[in-house]
């Protein structure tokens, strides 16, 4: 489904990222782990549009998608959250949501404001559906509030839930379980589980917590500075003596 | 009855009540009066297109002095009759092309914002890549530019000398309802998709991009939008003061205009509605501060400007101690008068959710 060729990032002089090749098949759940700074987010940005690799290519069902801007990516059918939780500060809960169904809805300015029959079909079905993917996360009972004032915890579970109002085909996590306790660690492995197969999902995701990556991941690539210096599964990468010497040190 | 249908009710009585209320103003106030409450609905139009950047889409723009003369010159000029235009037009003849043209008031109207709209977007496109006070900056000059151009394109704007005698053609029933179209449309777009879209990209461009919303797209059509009423709102201001020339359309206009978006809250509509009134009001009130003042013990001499010292101080005192403005983002719905305890609240209906 996705697949990166030789991308490299360099940021003047820093190689944020170098010849990162990534392949993801369709349903899994891949994970990217690696030491703070070792050009994980930018693999993100790099994906998603953000940042156009200075080299390589970004193939989305076999399809050259390097360098386009970032809502063509997301109309791409992929979807993303952020490390440092970026909520639409102003807008509910539910606004939130809404927001990510405005790409499906394909409203016209004049269309939208005149509230138009088709419009309003539209809106009402996005509506049904945003309160929908607000109930499975358990925040129906908040559409209503600031999307702010939710702690921090649901915040990120909002922000998961706004990416799936794009109805996107992969997902990519920026650490979905950074700040939550080993309770909400777990409940989130079921939720990213139950989420994939409810919606047909391919996941990438970023993720410090050993326990959340060791849980749900098929595969796992590990970078350091920016290189890749290991992939596999759980159990190889466990045993893997470069990662042990990148997250542990060796004498 | 439901709530919806309750909260209709209360909406088609202050429409009657408004409707009412612009038959008094027609028929009973003086001509002094008349003219600064139709200032207000033009103010109205103004504020609301300045914020529907500003505060809905997160565009710190400073340009619309110059949306606004395009409009009033484009309308004026289509609607001067010939011999008008060759009582103006003594320094230097006009463009023979224009001379001659003539046009009905509401197609000028719709053609000066049209006109106003088009610039907007031609000068959207590469500026609205800039942001914050950089875009504040450009889209600055952007309007100091059009001032001076207007200021020597002595054969179609007649130059410094500006146009004299436009037909009055705003009354208050033109204006008041250019005012009312414009605040439906401001709540309708912002209670629709695309004005969460705008919204979106105010809160968080990066995120918003995430969602699939071409950013740059978004700002152009507003940015587009708001010069269209712009260039709409003046030139209504030029046919209710039936005159104007390129010194009416300096920073000072975008100012007053600015202050009166800040004061009602940056991202509210009735905020805005009601600080243009207030403003526009007050300005004409408290014209009597620049003239001689007696205190009973002293006396001063006329201080032209010191109205504007008070207007001054007011948003000294907001940003101070009310930041987001009177109205903050919120808007004014039955369901908050009831909260308040203005209506029974049995008659506004719960309020649904805020969206």
């Amino acid at each position: 489904m996705l697949r990166t060729e030789h991308v490299t990032m360099r940021f003047g002089g820093l190689v944020a990222v170098s010849d990162l090749a990534i392949e993801i098949q369709k349903g899994e759940i891949v994970g990217l782990i690696g030491p703070n700074g070792a050009g994980k987010t930018t693999a993100f940005n790099v994906i998603t549009g953000m940042n156009r690799p200075t080299e390589g290519k970004v193939l989305l069902d076999g399809k050259d998608v390097t360098g386009l801007p970032r809502h063509a990516i997301t109309r791409r059918g992929v979807a993303r959250t952020f490390q440092n939780i970026r909520l639409f500060k102003e807008l509910t809960v539910l606004e939130n949501v809404l927001v990510g169904c405005h790409l499906s809805m394909d409203a016209g300015l004049f269309a939208a404001t005149l509230h138009l029959p088709g419009y309003r079909r539209k809106d009402r079905a996005a509506r049904a559906f945003a309160m929908d993917l607000l109930r499975l996360v358990g925040l129906d009972g908040e559409a209503g509030e600031l999307a702010t004032s939710l702690p921090y915890g649901q915040q990120r579970r909002l922000e998961i839930v706004r990416a799936l109002a794009t109805r996107p085909r992969l997902l990519l996590l920026d650490e979905p379980a950074a700040g939550m306790n080993p309770q909400e660690s777990v409940e989130l492995t079921h939720l990213i589980r139950r989420l994939r197969d409810q919606f047909d999902l391919t996941i990438l995701l970023i993720e410090h917590h050993m326990q959340v990556v060791m849980g749900i991941c098929q595969r796992m690539y590990v970078l350091e500075y920016g290189v890749t210096i290991a992939h596999g599964n759980p159990a190889a990468i466990q045993s893997d003596p470069k990662v042990i010497e990148a997250y542990l040190g060796v004498e | 009855m439901t709530p919806a249908r309750t909260r209709l009710t209360w909406s088609l009585a202050a429409a009657a009540a408004f409707v009412a209320l612009l038959v008094v103003a027609d028929g009973l106030f003086d001509a002094f009066t008349l003219r600064v409450f139709n200032l207000c609905a033009i103010y109205v139009v103004l504020a609301l297109s300045l914020n529907l950047v500003n505060g809905f889409t997160g565009l710190f723009s400073l340009g619309h002095a110059g949306f606004m003369a395009v409009g009033a010159y484009t309308c004026a000029l289509l609607t001067m009759t010939p011999e008008q235009k060759e009582m103006n037009f003594f320094l230097e003849p006009m463009a023979p092309w224009l001379a001659g043209l003539s046009l009905p008031f509401v197609p000028a109207l719709l053609a000066a914002g049209l006109v106003a709209a088009l610039l907007g977007f031609l000068v959207g496109a590469p500026v609205l890549r800039l942001k914050d006070d950089y875009l504040a900056i450009a889209t600055l000059g952007f309007a100091e530019i059009i001032r001076v151009v207007l200021t020597n394109t002595q054969s179609i704007t007649n130059g410094a000398l500006g146009l004299k005698g436009l037909p009055a053609f705003a009354g208050t029933w033109v204006v008041w309802s250019c005012a009312a179209l414009a605040a439906a449309f401001m709540v309708l777009l912002t209670r629709s998709s695309y004005g969460r879209a705008l919204k979106a990209v105010r809160d968080d461009e990066i995120a918003a991009a995430a969602m699939g919303i071409d950013v740059f797209r978004t700002k152009v059509v507003s940015f587009t939008v708001s010069s269209f009423m712009a260039g709409v709102g003046g030139a209504l201001l030029g046919h209710v003061l039936t005159t104007i020339d390129p010194k009416m359309f300096t920073f000072m206009l975008t100012f007053n205009i600015l202050l009166v978006v800040v004061l009602g809250g940056i991202g509210s509509i009735t905020g805005s509605v009601v600080s243009a009134l207030a403003v526009t009001i007050l300005m004409e009130v408290l014209r009597f501060l620049d003239g001689p003042l007696d205190f009973l013990v002293f006396q001063t001499e006329g201080r032209p400007g010191l109205r504007m010292v008070v207007f001054s101080i007011l948003l000294m005192a907001v940003v101070l101690f009310r930041q987001r403005g009177l109205m903050g983002n919120r808007e004014l719905s039955w369901g908050m008068l009831a909260k308040v305890g203005l209506l029974p609240r049995a008659a506004a209906g719960e309020e649904g959710p805020r969206c």
